[in-house]
């Protein structure tokens, strides 16, 4: 059930469409860095304490 | 007072956002969800503006949070310039992105709302201007902290550039009464009632305002607990090299 944008359905739609993709993009990209580093920072740890 | 404080230590903070962390981003997320889908399927076209208006519901909660995210970065380098936590200076520099991402949000819906309602997509309107340069500032901020290799150093040249940065900040929020000039028209919410914009526009706004302002939250903390650990990892193989 589509709301009638009439003649500014274009700009209606890319506004959405612009800005829900720039706020998943962000997202995604904190998630992975955060579980890159997460894992990085584990790997690191458990080797030091490996070499006392 | 002490109990706040205690929070500056990385650990401390890593424990308390690992509770606080999953209800803030269900909560932003919902909130979110419920305020996009009531704005752009439940709500009635405007008079003037006819189903543009629908664009409010990203446009000035995204404005919002480009502001009001520098100023969370004024205070988080105030702390670290007077008080020398290293969570906080790291709490602005994991802030950053997403203001850069609002300003862009709402620069772009800027445009493309005002192509129809002004007939430009672009003018240099003080409110305009003055958000583009607080975009810039966002890049450079972002810049100098990856330019700069010794983490306080940076911590220390990018808390000045974000005091610099304030001014554009605030003239991004006040433009329009200083100048009282330009296409761009004055606040959207006031506590007047009747400046302010009408019920069935302003609730569905004020649930999208609370999800976006959820969700800036839940995003610094996660990326202060990955700026903190990679600060971490930088010092254990720095310790390592030298052996």
């Amino acid at each position: 059930m589509m709301p009638d944008l009439g003649k500014y359905a274009d700009t209606v739609l890319s506004s959405y469409a612009v800005s829900i993709a720039l706020i998943v993009i962000l997202v995604v990209m904190s998630v992975l860095r955060a579980d890159k580093v997460k894992k990085q920072l584990d790997v690191i740890e458990k080797k030091l304490k490996s070499n006392g | 007072m002490n109990s706040f404080w205690e929070y500056a230590n990385p650990k401390k903070f890593i424990q308390t956002t690992d509770k606080v962390l999953p209800w803030v981003a269900v909560l932003s997320l919902v909130l979110l969800v419920v305020g996009l889908i009531w704005g752009f399927f439940f709500t009635p076209d405007d008079y003037k503006q006819g189903s543009t208006v629908k664009i409010i519901y990203l446009h000035v909660p995204s404005a919002l949070m480009a502001i009001n995210v520098w100023m969370m970065m004024l205070v988080t380098s105030l702390v670290w310039i007077v008080r020398r936590h290293h969570v906080s200076a790291l709490a602005a520099r994991a802030a950053a992105p997403i203001g850069m991402v609002m300003t862009l949000i709402a620069l772009v819906t800027g445009a493309l709302w005002g192509q129809p309602m002004w007939g430009t997509w672009w003018a240099w309107d003080p409110r305009l201007t003055s958000f583009l340069i607080l975009f810039l500032f966002y890049l450079g901020y972002i810049a100098l902290w990856e330019a700069i290799e010794n983490d306080d150093t940076a911590a220390d040249l990018t808390s000045i550039l974000c005091l610099v940065g304030s001014v554009f900040a605030l003239l991004s929020r006040y433009a329009v009464n200083f100048w009282n000039q330009g296409l761009h028209q004055g606040a959207t919410l006031s506590l007047d009632k009747e400046e302010n914009i009408a019920d069935v526009f302003y609730i569905p706004l004020l649930v999208c305002i609370a999800g976006f302002v959820l969700l800036f939250i839940a995003l610094v903390l996660l990326r202060t607990r990955t700026e903190i650990r990679a600060r971490r990892m930088r010092a254990l193989l720095a310790r390592e090299r030298m052996g």
